[in-house]
């Protein structure tokens, strides 16, 4: 029951879609069926693909300087108390910017293309890694930390042997959630200023009213997001399994 | 011969930057304190009267306001690296079994640290010998988690001690064990002790766990905490559950209860 219920759940929505089409008889430049969407895929299946591959590729890149970068700031600010109190209030401040508004001015600077779209990704993503791993560092057990000082251990040794591992479930939470915000923030990106991607075939075909085409892109971003989680939870699973039981309180950020 | 050394030793939390609420605690005043070495020592005390700040101030984690603290002649000036510390909570890494667990301080204590890869079997076996003397044998392989309290405690104390520290520095390891458990504890860790031989200092407020483990108890007031009251006790080892009902035993834990209500009165 519980490996069914994700596709009983997506075939239930797919009935709901389809049947709201139907009932309401709604035209297919306002919402398509899922089939008409199924359809457009078909039909458009080698753009998409190429597409797809670029806003895949995009995301990936942006998500990986986000991880990078949300690791190193994460281990820094939770690892220091001075550190949480300068920096916390500057990263939830940066994270309520709507950064689809900073993309014009990206493009600005760098021009339009990919750059604007790997620098959004990375912006949207990189908060909940930095808050996640964070978290994991501030919360470690006072008395552990003294046992650990005690043997006369080194910073570095604390956040190899304590911090580190100890975040991992959390990291991982984290990647789950930052990935999903990076496609949002490639495809964003793309629609404002890009040149290639999912985003950008659904600008060209909402211009040319092909509804279809842009709700089979918003679907092959669906299915790309899916696809990530799925892979980072199947690592999770691999890698953090003592903390399945007894699991800890993680902080899920968004953005 | 005294081997730990607390002369006039004031602690005042918040000193520094002093921007707390509340501003600044005095936790620990006129402290006095000799202990020899081998010496097996209790404190007692009304809870935040300053017991864990005691165990602290040995231990080098934080530095007197005023006074000193000497261990072996030398003035404690940071973390001593040669005590063992175990808490009321086991603290025990749960991505670890509990062979893994028991051997983090030879990762980082020299001169275990440095002879990791030549030792490994050693350190094992040593690892796996001291859990079998708190009655862990089999146990190594387990996942903390697949442990009940009463076995984490004894994990941790064999984590306390796999590098042979010359000062074992316990912080009512056993408050949060129902009382059967505890006991069984009591008689663990006096064999430990026996065995060692090294100086332990137990923080409890249970006063019979005092009496039974120590040679020396020292009853402290109420915060401010100073020693109001040393007492030695000369029951016989190696003590069992009966001692603990024998005239001297009761008498010796009914004037510590009375030491410790006039302390809380002034
Ligand atoms: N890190 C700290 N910062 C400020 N005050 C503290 C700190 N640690 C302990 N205190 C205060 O110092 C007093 C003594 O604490 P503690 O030594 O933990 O007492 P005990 O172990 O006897 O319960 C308490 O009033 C406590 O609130
Ligand atoms: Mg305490």
């Amino acid at each position: 029951m519980q490996r069914l219920a994700p596709w009983l759940a997506t075939a239930a929505f797919v009935a709901v879609w389809w049947l709201c089409v139907v009932i309401f008889d709604i035209k297919s430049f306002v919402l398509p069926s899922p089939w008409e969407a199924v359809k457009a895929i078909y039909q458009f299946r080698y753009p998409l693909f190429v597409h797809g591959l670029a806003t895949l590729t995009t995301t990936l890149v942006g998500f990986a300087i986000a991880v990078a970068f949300g690791m190193v700031l994460g281990i820094l600010v939770g690892s220091s108390r001075l550190a949480y109190s300068a920096l916390y209030p500057l990263l939830v401040g940066f994270n309520s910017v709507p950064k689809a508004a900073l993309v014009p001015v990206l493009v600005i600077w760098f021009g339009a293309g990919t750059v604007p779209a790997v620098i959004t990704a990375f912006m949207l993503s990189f908060f909940p890694v930095v808050a996640n791993v964070a978290t994991a560092f501030a919360t470690i057990e006072p008395e552990l930390l003294e046992v650990m000082r005690s043997l006369g251990a080194s910073q570095r040794d604390m956040t190899l042997k304590i911090g580190i591992p100890r975040s991992l479930p959390f990291f991982f939470a984290s990647l789950k959630i930052a990935i999903t915000l990076a496609f949002v923030g490639s495809v964003i990106a793309e629609i404002v200023a890009g040149n290639s991607g999912i985003g950008n075939v659904m600008l060209i075909a909402s211009s040319n009213f092909n509804i279809p085409l842009v709700f089979a892109a918003l679907l092959v971003v669906g299915f790309m997001g899916v696809g990530m989680y799925a892979i980072f939870d199947f690592f999770e699973r691999r890698m953090t399994s003592w903390s399945i039981r007894g699991a800890g309180a993680q902080f899920a950020g968004g953005g | 011969m005294t081997f730990i050394q607390l002369t006039n030793v004031d602690l005042v939390y918040g000193s520094a930057g002093a921007k707390e609420v509340g501003g600044e605690t005095l936790a620990v005043s006129s402290a006095n304190l000799n202990i020899a070495l081998g010496e097996f020592l209790a404190i007692v005390g009304p809870s935040g009267c300053g017991k864990s700040t005691l165990l602290k101030l040995i231990a080098g984690l934080v530095r007197p306001n005023r006074g000193s603290v000497t261990v072996d002649g030398l003035e404690v000036t940071h973390p001593l690296k040669t005590v063992g510390m175990a808490f009321q909570n086991a603290t025990l890494l749960p991505w670890r079994n509990i062979r893994d667990n028991v051997m983090l301080p030879l990762e980082i204590v020299e001169p275990y640290r440095s002879r990791q890869k030549q030792d490994r079997e050693a350190n094992r076996d040593r690892a796996e010998t001291l859990l079998g003397k708190v009655g862990l044998s089999g146990f190594a392989d387990r996942m903390p988690w697949q442990l009940s309290g009463g076995m984490q405690q004894r994990a941790q104390l064999c984590r306390a001690l796999i590098h042979e520290p010359s000062i074992l520095l316990l912080d009512e390891p056993f408050a949060a064990l129902d009382t059967f458990t505890r006991e069984d504890l009591w008689s663990v860790l006096q064999e430990l002790w026996l065995f060692r031989k090294c100086t332990i200092i137990l923080v409890t407020h249970e006063l019979r766990e005092a009496v039974y483990l120590a040679e020396t108890v020292h009853v402290m007031s109420s915060r401010p905490g100073r020693i109001i009251k040393t007492s030695s006790v000369d029951i016989p080892r190696p003590r069992t559950l009966e001692s603990t009902f024998q005239p001297d035993f009761v008498d010796l834990v009914h004037d510590l209860r009375h030491h410790i209500s006039l302390g809380k009165q002034h």
